[in-house]
């Protein structure tokens, strides 16, 4: 399972398998929850979201832990999930319970540029990060993104035929 | 080799990582860019700040299409029949 990990890092067509194998699973279970046919607004937004949690999570669970992309890819998710659970339990008093803890960036290098700021908002995990550990993080997220959407593509055309 | 450096915790020009190595992660993602075929645009290197700036908007769009996609799977989803989903097991049994 390790040498199938470290190939994986490399060869993005295995993470494609590995992630669509995940991500159908996931649609799979979404199809047989409840009232998965709903067509109020509400549900299917909800619907929608779970949707592409699914495909956020199941991608990051490929990649695995040694990406700090997909650490804080799934840590979000599951921080967003847990809050969500828990408003549905207290009602209002959510709003005291801190989702996230915000780690305090140690070593990273400010060069303050508006890109590199930015950057840091649309990489996952990115704000602690040292620049280069950035840069690094980000072409591997793009590559991983890249592949995301095409299995998802694929699954769409496979589904609607 | 040293061993003993301390790590700087702040921003000074004696990094440990070179600016070389920057320069050369910057470029790796130019590479993964979209090409966007401009005659005007002479070949080969961008800015830094072009190449990051270029990236976040390129991110941002892939984020998008997953949006979108997220949208129709979800749809999808919703008007699947017994015999879509008996597809998607057999797929998944392949």
């Amino acid at each position: 399972m390790t040498s199938d990990h470290i190939s994986s890092l490399r060869n993005p067509s295995s993470i494609k398998t590995r992630f669509a194998h995940r991500f159908v699973l996931a649609l799979k279970k979404l199809s047989m929850d409840r009232a998965s046919s709903s067509v109020s607004m509400a549900d299917r937004y909800k619907r929608y979201r779970k949707v592409r949690a699914a495909a956020y999570a199941s991608m990051a669970s490929s990649v695995g832990p040694k990406r700090a992309w997909a650490r804080a890819l799934l840590r979000k998710i599951r921080n967003r999930k847990m809050g969500s659970n828990l408003m549905k339990r207290l009602g209002s008093r959510t709003g005291l319970l801190k989702k996230r803890t915000v780690l305090k960036p140690r070593n990273h290098r400010e060069m303050g540029s508006e890109q590199e700021n930015s950057l840091r908002e649309l990489v996952p995990g990115g704000e602690g990060m040292e620049f280069y550990r950035l840069l690094n993080e980000t072409g591997h997220y793009i590559k991983c993104l890249r592949a995301q959407v095409k299995v998802m593509k694929n699954i769409i055309d496979l589904y609607s035929n | 080799m040293s061993s003993r450096r301390p790590r700087s915790r702040h921003s000074t020009g004696s990094s440990r990582i070179s600016d070389d190595q920057i320069n050369e992660l910057v470029s790796k993602l130019q590479q993964l860019l979209p090409e966007v075929q401009n005659p005007r645009s002479r070949l080969g290197k961008k800015s830094a700040t072009k190449v990051l700036q270029e990236t976040c908007n390129y991110i941002r769009s892939l984020h998008r299409e997953v949006d979108d996609l997220s949208e129709r799977l979800s749809e999808l989803l919703a008007n699947a029949d017994t015999t879509q989903a008996a597809l998607i097991r057999s797929l998944l049994t392949q």
